[in-house]
C-alpha cells in the first residue's frame, strides 16, 4: 500500500466515491479507504470479481468501521431462537434484511456466498423485499459468523429489536386465488350461458340441460370460496351495528344464486350464473388493485424497528450482551461508536456526543458531559460511554409516545369512507322499490312476485359503487406512488382529501438535514488559509467537517502532519507549517459560548480568528409551497428548537401561520388534539421520532424521508423530500377521488334503472342482465381510470414522471 | 351431440389445467420477487442453484 496525494477525478473502484485524502491501492485500482480495499481484496481471492464486471463501482462504502465483537449477541442461544426461521441438527436457515442490495451485482455477490464461507449452503436473495435466505451447516460455521462474512463484504444484517417480536404472517394470498378461480368460473359460465342468449334450439334439451347444470356446478366455487371476502366484511360490519357496503353485496350474491338454482331446477330458465360472478371477479380485481401495497416500505414502524437486539450490560467488569427487554434500570449500559442508546439513563463514564437526528431530525450532534441525562433513541458517536439506565427500554421517554394506546385506537373508528354511507342510503331506496313492488304485484299477479323481488336485488346491487371506489382509489395509489408519494391504503386518500388544516415540523422538514447554511464571522481569511482549513477538515470524519469540506470545495489538497482528533471537541493539525485548529469554542477559545445553534472555532498558530456558524437550510421548494398551501389551508408549524429562527420562519411563512417553538414530542401531539376538538382535519408533515407521536394522532400523517428506502416514522402516506413541491396537486388528486367515484355512480345508477325498469315488470331475462352487468361494469372502469389519469396528467403528475426517469 | 360433450370436457380440462398453473405460480411466489430471476440468468459462471429443499421442509 503506498499513500499518494488524491487525483481530483479519481474515484474507488468498489464504492465509487472520490478518494478524498490517501488511496489505498491494490492491482493498480484505486480505493477510498482501507475497508474497501478488504472487500476488493476477498472478492479477489474467492473469484468472485464478476461482482465489479456487472455493475460499475457497485460496492457501498466502508468508510466506517464496524466494531470487532459487534454480533457477539449472536452466540447466545436465546437470541439466536428467536431471529432463525428453521433449524435442526445440521442446518439452520435464516433470513436477514439487507438494506444495502441495490443491483445485480450484489444479486450476484450474496448469492455466491458459499465461496467465501463453506458452511454457508445456500444464499436466496428476494431482491424486492432485500432480504436473503440463508442455509448454513451448523457444523461448519456458526449464525455469528455468517453475519460477520456478510458485514466483511460490505452487506451488514439490519438486526433490530423489532426482529425479536412475532414474526409477521405472510402476505395473504387467498384474495388472489380467489380472483383466479372467479376468472375461471366467469369465463367458462359466459361460454356455457351464449346457446342460452342466441336462443338454443328447444329440441336440443338434453344439451341444454347439461350446460345449465355445469353453470351450476361452476358457480358453486364462487359462492362458497370466492365471494368469502364480503361475507366475511359484511358479518363483521353487521356485528358492529354498521351497515357496510358489501352487506348488500352479499345479499345480492345469495339471492341471486338462490334464484338461479331455482329456476335450474325447476327448469324454468338458466339463471343469471354468469352475472354473479361476473360481478364477483370484477369486484375482487378491484379489491386487489386498491390493496396493493408497497412492500419495501413500512408504515408501521415502532421504535423497535430502530433499537437494536442487544447491548453490551457492564456486570463485574464484564461486558454481557442483553437483549433490549432485559435491561433494567440500575443497569450499567456500555455504548460504543455508532451505537444507539436504548433507554433513558445518565451518563457515568466517558463524553457523550450524541446524535439526535432519529429523534428530532436534528443532523449536529449535540455534547453531554458525566452526570447530564441522555435520552433512549439517541446515536453515540466518538468513543465508548456508559450509561445507567434509570428507566426500562419500553418505558422511555420517546417509546412511551408509542405506547399510548389511546392515541391508536382513537384513529381506528374515527375514519369512516363515504362509500358505505353512500351505499347505505342506495340500499334504503332498493328496499323500498322492493317492497312497493311486491305489494303491487301480490295484489295483481302473486306468481310474478318473486321473479321480480329477486331480480331488483339482482340488478340493484351496489357493485357499480364499489367497482368505482376500487379502481379509482386503486389508480390513484398507483399514480401517487409512481410520484414518490406512498399511501399506507385507500382510507388515506379519503384521509387527505378533508384535510383542513396542515401543521408541518421545521427541522428534517421545512430544513432538510442534508445540506446547512455556513456563515463565516470574525478576521478576514486569506484564500490559502482556507485551504489549509479545508485540508485539515478532510482528515475528520465527523459531520460537521464534512460540512465545512464541502463548503470550503477546495481544489487543492494539501497534506497535513501530526493530524489530531479529540472526540466531542474538535481536530488539529500542521499544514504548510501552520499550526491549525478547529473545533468547538471550548476547544478553540478555552470557554463555552452562549450562543446556542452550532458554531465552529478556528485558530491559525494559536490565534482565534472566528468562527463558522452552522443554520439550517431550507428546501427550496419551500417557499412555493408555503405559498400554494396557505391559499386553501390553515398552517401551523411546531419546532422542537428554540425561536432563533423566528423571524425568518415568520417571512417564509406568512402572517396566519401559527408558529410554535421550543415543542416537545408530547406537546405537539397535544396541539394536533387540540385542534382536532376545534373541529379541524389535520394533517401532519414530520420526520423524526419526535413527531410519531403527532403523525400517529393526526387524520393523516405525512413522514417526509430523503430516500425511500430510509426508516420513517409509522406513519398514513410517505413523501420523497424532492416531491414535497408537489404536494398541493396531490392533495388534489385525492379531493378529485370522491367526485369521480360519485360520477360513476350515477352512471352506474343510469344503468340500474334501465334494469330495474325490466325487474319491477318481473320479465328481467338473462340476455338484459348479461348485457347490462359487463357493459356498466367496463364503462365503470374506462371511466374512473380515465378521467384520475386525465386529472392527473393536467396536475402535471404524469408528465414530471417521465423527466424523473 | 355426444361430440359437444365432448369438447366442452376437453375445453373445460385445458382452462382447469391454466388455472392450476395460476395458482402455483402464485404459492410458489413468482410473482414476489420480479428483479432477481431475470437478474440471475445472466450469471455466468454460476456453479450451484439456490437450493429449495429445506423449504419443503419447513413446518410453519
Amino acid at each position: 500500500m503506498s499513500l499518494v496525494i488524491a487525483k481530483p477525478d479519481l474515484n474507488c473502484y468498489h464504492c465509487g466515491e472520490k478518494c478524498l485524502i490517501n488511496i489505498a491501492t491494490s492491482d493498480a485500482k484505486a480505493f477510498c479507504c482501507e475497508g474497501c480495499k478488504i472487500v476488493y481484496q476477498i472478492l479477489n481471492e474467492t473469484n468472485l470479481c464478476n461482482y465489479y464486471s456487472l455493475n460499475k463501482n457497485p460496492g457501498i462504502t466502508q468508510r466506517i468501521k464496524v466494531r470487532e465483537n459487534k454480533f457477539a449477541f449472536l452466540d447466545d442461544e436465546k437470541i439466536q431462537g428467536q431471529l432463525i426461521s428453521f433449524r435442526d441438527e445440521k442446518q439452520i436457515q435464516v433470513t436477514f434484511y439487507l438494506p444495502q442490495i441495490h443491483c445485480s451485482s450484489c444479486l450476484y455477490l450474496l448469492e455466491n456466498m458459499h465461496r467465501i464461507d463453506e458452511g454457508i449452503i445456500s444464499g436466496n436473495v428476494n431482491f424486492v423485499k432485500k432480504e436473503i435466505d440463508i442455509v448454513l451447516l451448523v457444523e461448519k460455521t456458526s449464525l455469528r459468523k455468517v453475519v460477520e462474512v456478510l458485514t466483511s463484504i460490505g452487506y451488514e444484517p439490519y438486526i433490530s429489536l423489532n426482529d425479536l417480536k412475532e414474526k409477521r404472517p405472510a402476505i395473504n394470498k387467498s384474495m388472489v386465488y380467489q380472483l383466479g378461480v372467479a376468472g375461471f368460473c366467469f369465463g367458462n359460465i359466459m361460454l356455457m350461458s351464449f346457446p342460452e342468449y342466441l336462443g338454443i334450439d328447444a329440441s336440443e334439451t338434453a344439451l341444454r340441460g347439461v350446460f345449465r347444470w355445469m353453470n351450476f356446478g361452476l358457480a358453486l366455487p364462487v359462492l362458497l370460496y370466492c365471494a368469502l371476502p364480503f361475507y366475511t366484511s359484511s358479518w363483521k360490519s353487521l356485528q358492529h351495528k354498521f351497515l357496510n357496503i358489501d352487506a348488500p353485496i352479499a345479499l345480492a350474491i345469495i339471492i341471486t344464486f338462490i334464484r338461479s338454482a331455482y329456476e335450474v331446477v325447476s327448469g324454468a330458465g338458466g339463471g343469471y350464473f354468469d352475472s354473479m360472478t361476473g360481478i364477483v371477479f370484477f369486484m375482487l380485481a378491484g379489491r386487489i388493485l386498491q390493496d396493493k401495497t408497497y412492500r419495501q416500505l413500512s408504515f408501521e414502524r415502532d421504535y423497535t424497528c430502530y433499537f437494536p437486539v442487544a447491548i453490551s450490560v457492564l456486570k463485574e467488569e464484564k461486558e454481557i450482551p442483553t437483549i433490549l427487554p432485559d435491561i433494567k434500570s440500575g443497569n450499567t449500559v456500555l455504548i460504543h461508536n455508532e451505537e444507539l442508546i436504548p433507554a433513558d439513563g445518565i451518563l457515568t463514564k466517558g463524553k457523550a456526543f450524541i446524535d439526535y437526528s432519529f429523534v428530532t431530525g436534528e443532523s449536529l450532534p449535540v455534547l453531554k458531559e458525566v452526570g447530564e441525562l441522555v435520552y433512549a433513541g439517541g446515536k453515540q458517536t466518538g468513543g465508548n460511554i456508559e450509561v445507567l439506565a434509570i428507566k426500562e427500554v419500553a418505558q422511555s421517554y420517546l417509546t412511551k409516545l408509542w405506547n399510548k394506546e389511546d392515541v391508536q385506537e382513537q384513529k381506528e373508528t374515527a375514519s369512516k369512507s363515504f362509500v358505505h354511507l353512500l351505499s347505505r342510503w342506495f340500499t334504503f331506496i332498493v328496499f323500498a322499490i322492493a317492497i312497493i313492488t311486491a305489494i303491487y304485484w301480490q295484489l295483481n299477479d302473486t306468481s310474478k312476485l318473486w321473479p321480480a323481488v329477486t331480480a331488483i336485488f339482482i340488478i340493484a346491487c351496489p357493485c357499480a359503487l364499489l367497482l368505482s371506489n376500487t379502481f379509482t382509489n386503486g389508480n390513484i395509489l398507483q399514480l401517487l406512488g409512481k410520484n414518490n408519494f406512498y399511501l399506507k391504503n385507500a382510507q388515506t386518500i379519503e384521509d387527505i382529501a378533508s384535510v383542513t388544516h396542515i401543521v408541518l415540523d421545521k427541522t428534517g422538514t421545512l430544513t432538510t438535514t442534508a445540506q446547512q447554511d455556513i456563515v463565516y464571522k470574525g478576521m478576514p481569511l486569506s484564500l490559502l488559509q482556507i485551504e489549509e482549513l479545508a485540508a485539515l477538515a478532510s482528515y475528520s470524519s465527523h459531520p460537521l467537517s464534512r460540512a465545512l469540506v464541502k463548503y470550503f470545495d477546495s481544489k487543492n489538497k494539501l497534506p497535513v502532519d501530526s493530524f489530531k482528533e479529540i472526540t466531542g471537541l474538535g481536530i488539529s493539525g500542521k499544514v504548510n507549517g501552520n499550526q491549525i485548529k478547529i473545533g468547538s469554542s471550548e476547544f478553540i477559545t478555552g470557554n463555552s459560548n452562549a450562543y446556542t445553534g452550532t458554531s465552529i472555532y478556528v485558530s491559525i498558530n494559536n490565534k482565534t480568528y472566528g468562527y463558522y456558524r452552522f443554520n439550517n437550510h431550507y428546501r427550496e421548494s419551500i417557499p412555493f409551497l408555503i405559498k400554494k398551501l396557505n391559499a386553501g389551508y390553515r398552517l401551523s408549524v411546531l419546532s422542537g428548537d428554540n425561536d432563533a429562527e423566528k423571524v425568518n420562519l415568520e417571512t417564509i411563512m406568512g402572517k396566519k401561520t401559527t408558529l410554535l417553538f421550543y415543542q416537545k414530542p408530547e406537546e405537539k401531539l397535544q396541539y394536533i388534539k387540540h385542534l382536532q376538538l376545534q373541529g379541524e382535519k389535520v394533517m401532519m408533515i414530520g420526520d423524526g421520532l419526535n413527531d410519531a407521536g403527532a403523525l400517529k394522532q393526526s387524520n393523516a400523517g405525512v413522514a417526509i424521508t430523503e430516500q425511500a428506502n430510509n426508516f420513517t416514522p409509522s406513519s398514513d402516506a410517505i413523501i420523497q423530500a424532492k416531491q414535497l413541491a408537489m404536494l398541493p396537486s396531490f392533495m388534489q388528486l385525492c379531493k378529485a377521488n370522491r367526485h369521480i367515484v360519485i360520477a360513476s355512480f350515477v352512471l352506474s345508477i343510469v344503468y340500474n334503472i334501465i334494469g330495474l325498469f325490466f325487474a319491477v315488470q318481473g320479465n328481467l331475462s338473462p340476455v338484459i342482465a348479461a348485457i347490462l352487468m359487463p357493459s356498466s361494469s367496463l364503462c365503470i372502469v374506462l371511466l374512473t381510470f380515465g378521467s384520475s389519469s386525465l386529472l392527473a396528467r393536467k396536475l402535471g403528475l404524469l408528465g414530471s414522471q417521465k423527466k424523473h426517469d | 351431440m355426444s361430440v359437444i360433450l365432448i369438447l366442452l370436457a376437453a375445453s373445460i380440462t385445458v382452462a382447469a389445467l391454466f388455472l392450476f398453473a395460476f395458482l402455483w405460480s402464485v404459492k410458489s411466489g413468482q410473482f414476489e420477487d420480479d428483479y432477481s430471476p431475470a437478474s440471475r440468468i445472466l450469471f455466468d459462471d454460476k456453479s450451484t442453484t439456490p437450493k429449495k429443499t429445506l423449504r419443503a421442509t419447513k413446518t410453519k
